[in-house]
């Protein structure tokens, strides 16, 4: 048995398997298929200041090995998370972590302010990258200087583990992920979804109420791997990988193009049990190649 | 409690050119399965069928550990369910969603968070189940629960043509069945709504009595009122019956079927708007009051 724990800032992981923000609810969906406290950690779905309705039926379509979605990060709010929700998930024996959502820097402020005072949340992933909100947090995302005034800011209320996760949407993510290191990240979460479109043919229309979406799945593997290994050639903070996971073989290319951890989204609807598989999986491997911990593969490309 | 389990193919049946009866079986005790819920299949050897597909229980055998499903070709997914060959695994997500609220045992329902409360079908009225196309798949297995409890279920099912009518002696053995089809090849000519039984029942629920006399379409000495609707199909259909429910103030379940990717509440995809906001199909539904939904009908 290989010693798979990993750290990201003051955060302690068992392992480096978690699961991606708005594909995994908040755990307890997947409480009936499989023992959530075998992952290093849980994102739950993108939380905002205020309730968000989300946008219209339809928000999902399927695509050549992927999917686009729209939801647009429907969600009850923050409060109604501290008062409903979070009862129910802080003894989750896992990271049980918030993905932050907004549409102005005071919102992500506020959110996070919050979420601080929250002793069983460890960490946050500062969204900043969702296409399917209108003033979504991609606007933020896709500028180095709209990532750096967000971090400032969220820093400033929140001393625990901060997360800021990427928008692949940009000609070049190094200079975005370098940009909110100096801003006092602590790590870095890849990617987020790629905007993408669908039509329907026949009827002559898009197949999203909001005719662009978020494509994930496995088609954005590739894409995904390359800017994680950009980006750990350009930063010093941890990175999280994700984007098409599927596997423990997807998992390890991600660890070995420089993630120390990594997050399943889109294959837990396909496999609800996949991100215990995963963790069995890296494990084996290790063994496989006499490694004893999961941290010394991370960027070891030969 | 959901599961996930690989069940094996014991039957699969094409019953017309574009419907086949998958018969799947476990290799274990089933949990409880109600009217309504459906189930996750994953397709095998389909690369381009990423996510699982939502599929009505159409029909469960506790005795055989069988699960019915009745399964329309519409694309490369169902094309491949229908391929399928007797011994071939299926890993399916299983049972999903609220389910139908049955009215004389409105606690037997599923565990989704259900917001539809339990219908209040007293008066001693029919109970009509009607479907069209592959929505007509889980009213068998409600036609014979209701049959169960006592009730004598009312099936209409509506189709293009008879080749689109499925499971007629099924639906038989568990009450009185009437048809209807665009091309008049099988019962009515038309749609379900227009159907003669409807049009008797609107009579005698405007007149507001619970007649003792037998309305044409019906046999014996059943109330001629219609105590509730149950409808599965196409969107239009499962509307126009929700506004002829409505005007009668006959309560009304539909059954939705919007796309889903999760099936489980995980992922927010499958939103219909209701009077609660935008609520997760394949966890607070299936099945809604018509109450519960903001269509304008
Ligand atoms: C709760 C629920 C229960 C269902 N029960 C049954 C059932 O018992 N029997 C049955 O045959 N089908 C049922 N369906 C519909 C079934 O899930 C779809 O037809 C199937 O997913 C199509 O997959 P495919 O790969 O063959 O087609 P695709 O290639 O995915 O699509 C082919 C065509 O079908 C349409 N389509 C795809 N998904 C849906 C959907 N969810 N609703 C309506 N149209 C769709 C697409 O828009 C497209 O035009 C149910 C759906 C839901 C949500
Ligand atoms: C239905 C759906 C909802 C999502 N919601 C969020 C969200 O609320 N916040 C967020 O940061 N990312 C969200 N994402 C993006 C995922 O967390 C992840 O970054 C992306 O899907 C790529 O990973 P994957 O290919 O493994 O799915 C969502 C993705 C999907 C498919
Ligand atoms: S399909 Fe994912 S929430 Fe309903």
């Amino acid at each position: 048995m290989a010693n798979l724990s990993i750290n990201i800032g003051a955060l302690k992981c068992k392992n480096p398997v978690m699961t991606a923000s708005g594909t995994f609810g908040y755990g307890l969906e997947y409480a009936d298929f499989m023992d959530l406290s075998k992952i290093g950690g849980i994102f739950v779905k993108g939380t905002t200041i205020t309730p968000r309705e989300g946008n219209d039926y339809p928000r999902m379509a399927e695509t050549p090995s992927g999917m686009l979605n729209a939801v647009g990060l429907q969600n009850k709010g923050v409060d109604y998370f501290i008062n409903y929700i979070y009862p129910d998930i802080k003894d989750i024996d896992t990271n049980m972590m918030v993905n932050v959502s907004g549409s102005t820097i005071e919102d992500y402020v506020a959110c996070a302010e919050k979420i601080n005072a929250l002793d069983n949340i460890p960490a946050i992933e500062l969204n900043i990258s969702c296409p399917n909100v209108k003033q979504g947090g991609m606007a933020f995302g896709t500028s180095p200087h709209g990532a750096a005034e967000i971090v400032k800011a969220v820093r400033k209320v929140y001393n625990k583990t901060l997360i800021v996760k990427l928008s692949p949407n940009v000609t070049d993510i190094t200079e975005i992920a370098r940009a909110v290191e100096t801003a006092g990240a602590d790590a870095v979460s890849l990617i987020n979804t790629l905007l993408g479109m669908a039509i329907d043919v026949e009827r002559r229309t898009p197949l999203l109420s909001t005719v662009t979406g978020g494509l994930s799945g496995p088609c954005v593997k590739p894409v995904a791997l390359r800017m994680v290994y950009q980006t750990h050639k350009a930063v010093k903070i941890p990175i999280i990988g994700l984007g098409g996971i599927t596997n423990w073989q997807d998992a390890v290319e991600f660890i070995l193009a420089g993630a120390t951890a990594i997050q399943i989204g889109t294959y837990n609807f396909i496999d609800p049990t996949i991100s215990v598989k995963v963790v069995e999986g890296i494990n084996e491997y290790l063994d496989r190649h006499k490694i004893q911990s999961v941290s010394e593969l991370v960027g070891a490309l030969g | 409690m959901k599961h996930i389990a690989d069940w094996t193919v014991s039957e699969n049946k094409r019953l017309s050119a574009d419907f086949c009866l998958l018969k799947v079986r476990l290799n274990d005790e089933l949990p409880e399965i109600v009217p309504g819920q459906f189930v996750q299949i994953l397709v095998p050897n389909a690369p381009n069928t990423l996510l699982r597909r939502p599929i009505s229980v159409h029909f469960v055998d506790y005795d055989t550990h069988e699960l019915w499903l009745l399964v329309q070709l519409v694309g490369a997914g169902t094309k491949k369910l229908s391929e399928l060959k007797v011994g071939e695994q299926l890993n399916i997500v299983f049972p999903l969603g609220n389910g139908f609220s049955l009215p004389s045992a409105p606690s037997s329902r599923g565990g989704g968070e259900a917001i539809t409360p339990p219908l209040e079908a007293g008066g001693g009225g029919r109970l009509l189940l009607i479907g069209g196309g592959a929505g007509t798949a889980p009213l068998l297995y409600l036609g014979k629960q209701l049959k169960e409890l006592g009730h004598q279920p009312l099936f209409l099912l509506g189709g293009r043509t008879v080749n689109h009518l499925l499971q007629l002696a099924e639906f038989e053995k568990y009450g009185e069945v009437h048809t209807t089809t665009e091309d008049g090849s099988h019962g009515e000519k038309g749609f379900v709504t227009n159907h003669t039984i409807l049009q008797t029942f609107a009579i005698s629920s405007q007149r507001g009595v619970m007649s003792t006399g037998t309305p044409a379409a019906c046999s014996g000495d059943t109330p001629s009122t219609i105590a509730q609707i149950y409808v599965c199909g196409p969107k239009p259909m499962m509307q126009a019956v929700a506004k002829y429910a409505k005007q009668h103030t006959i309560p009304c379940e539909v059954s939705l079927e919007n796309k889903m990717a999760c099936g489980i509440g995980a992922c927010l995809c499958c939103v219909e708007k209701t009077t609660y906001g935008n609520i997760c199909v394949c966890t607070a539904g299936p099945v809604f009051n018509i109450n519960q939904l903001t269509w304008q009908i």
